[in-house]
């Protein structure tokens, strides 16, 4: 049902835990419905992520999601890194069934989160997330295209 | 080779190999249809005819009242589609319960979109239901009440013989689905005033698409397959000959050994109730302590999902199963765990272990050893239980 790097960032993923005095947090999802995203962010005076922790609370796509949206964020300037989309991280795993394709808006979504919560405590305005609220239920979310 | 232990026998078991070979020789030379004249047709004829005493020995029915059918949901199906039909002049009421397999509740659903009503009874949190609240919600027009004899998912059993003398009282008919306990734990369909009983041989070591009906003599059912004559003209359609008597020898096997493998079986499983909440923190019991089938174990661990803790367990070489939303592509987790009052959260955290003769103590030890790295991994991981520390 999963791709083999689906189940290899399952198996080893990467970017576990939290940081202390992280400079952005982000927390998307619910537990009622089974999924819960945290992303800690470690932000340099050059914008740059330096480093990027996660928690997760949820299904063997949101941990696979969460580890390789951190992969592809971590070293990335903040305007990068708010251009990551869902696709992205479904690419870089190789797909994710249907049925799963919410955990990569998740994994969008705790990223953008953790950089409006950077924006917001440093007064800075990051374009793309001016007025950034996640959407109330990713379960919905369909792309045909997938 | 990594160790294989599989803990998943609620959702198929392993086929005897003297079923095996019982079926062998049907699908080999005996391979006549029990339709025809000839010598070679009645043998398979005989075949199945004999298969039917023994399965209705199980059930103390009698080998007139067993109906051979494709398996446990076309049981399901038959029994409460043809049973409504057929008496419409009495009345368009069902009960059943929150807690049923899908083969019934949709079955039921299905029925009510086309103008019958069905009474969803309650459970309490083990998984039981009222017997005053059965009684309560029978009707002048209730035709039949149908609850299963043991859930699927929390192993849990209900008061059969008690909801047998409630429909007897109130002149409803009873059925009842026991695909989880046939050959598993004892039925006496007289006893218990069962009228309607389904079962399926995949859950007693035998094979998958087949199982049976029983229907007391005398009540009123309407046909589910129309066609020929099978099956004294009640369900067409050439017999799984091969099936049937793969299904009757498993059914023989499980009647033998059934007293001595309860009490192993139910030994393991009390193992693992015992050990988990020792070896684990914040666990909860799923289903009934002690009215639970001898196989079923079902524990909700907090702060972690499901799937991916079945899917850790599969890379220890464990098969198990979950209540999960995210196992069946679903939003809501386990109709059951809801009904049995679990918040979403902790539904979600769900495992159903369930276990055959074949389960060795070894096995149950390895299986606590892995369990506990993988919950723990999986709680380190988890915003809610880093949070709550």
């Amino acid at each position: 049902m999963y791709t083999e790097k689906v189940m290899e960032h399952f198996r080893n993923p990467r970017n576990v835990g939290e940081i202390e005095d992280a400079d952005g947090i982000g927390q998307v999802g619910n537990a009622k419905c089974g999924d819960i995203m945290k992303i800690f962010l470690k932000i340099d005076d050059k914008d740059i992520i330096t480093d990027v922790k996660f928690l997760t609370f949820g299904c063997g796509s949101a941990i696979a999601s969460s580890s390789m949206a951190t992969e592809l964020i971590k070293g990335k300037h903040i305007d990068e890194a708010v251009a990551l989309s869902n696709k992205a991280v479904i690419e870089a795993l190789g797909g994710l069934p249907k049925v799963k394709v919410h955990c990569s808006v998740l994994a969008e979504q705790a990223v953008k989160a953790a950089l409006y919560d950077y924006a917001q405590k440093s007064g800075k305005v990051i374009a793309g997330i001016e007025d950034y609220k996640p959407d109330e239920d990713v379960h919905d979310y369909d792309d045909e295209q997938l | 080779m990594m160790k294989q232990v599989y803990l998943d026998n609620a959702a198929t078991t392993m086929v005897h190999k003297e079923v095996i070979e019982t079926m062998d020789a049907y699908y080999g030379d005996l391979y006549g249809n029990p339709s025809s004249i000839y010598d070679f047709g009645q043998t398979a004829k005989k075949a199945i005819n004999s298969a039917r005493e023994t399965i209705a020995s199980v059930i103390n029915a009698k080998a007139d009242e067993i109906y051979f059918t494709g398996g446990g949901s076309e049981s399901d199906n038959w029994a409460i589609k043809g049973v409504m039909a057929a008496n419409r002049k009495k009345g368009n009421h069902i009960i059943t319960s929150k807690i049923e397999h899908h083969a019934v509740l949709h079955t039921c659903e299905y029925l009510a979109k086309n103008g019958y009503e069905v009474t969803y009874l309650n459970v309490d949190s083990d998984g039981l239901i009222s017997l005053s609240e059965l009684e309560e919600a029978i009707r002048e027009n209730t035709v039949l009440i149908t609850i299963m004899f043991a859930n699927n998912e929390i192993g849990t059993i209900q008061p059969i013989k008690e909801i047998g003398d409630i429909a007897k009282r109130h002149g409803a008919l009873f059925h009842t689905d026991a695909v989880q306990a046939f050959g598993h734990v004892p039925i006496d369909v007289k006893e218990m005033n069962i009228d309607l009983l389904s079962s399926s041989a995949h859950k007693i070591h035998g094979p998958k698409g087949v199982g049976m009906l029983y229907i007391r003599k005398g009540i009123k059912i309407d046909n589910l397959i129309h066609g020929g004559a099978q099956e004294s003209k009640k369900r067409a359609g050439t017999e799984n000959v091969p099936g049937i008597c793969g299904y009757s020898k498993a059914a023989e096997m499980a009647m033998d050994s059934m007293n001595e493998r309860m009490s192993y079986v139910s030994g393991l499983r009390d193992r693992f109730l015992k050990k988990i909440p020792e070896a684990i923190e914040n666990v909860r019991l799923n289903g009934h302590p002690t009215k639970r089938l001898p196989g079923n174990v079902n524990f909700s661990f907090e702060f972690i999902e499901g799937e991916s803790l079945l899917l850790y367990l599969d890379m220890e070489g464990i098969s198990a199963s979950s209540g999960s939303a995210c196992t069946s592509g679903a939003l809501d987790p386990s109709h059951v765990l809801m009904a049995i009052g679990l918040p979403h959260e902790i539904a979600h955290g769900s495992l159903r272990l369930s276990l055959s003769e074949f389960t060795t103590e070894e096995d149950v030890d390895y299986t606590i050893e892995k369990l506990i790295g993988v919950v723990h991994r999986l709680r380190l991981m988890s915003p809610l239980y880093i949070r709550r520390k």
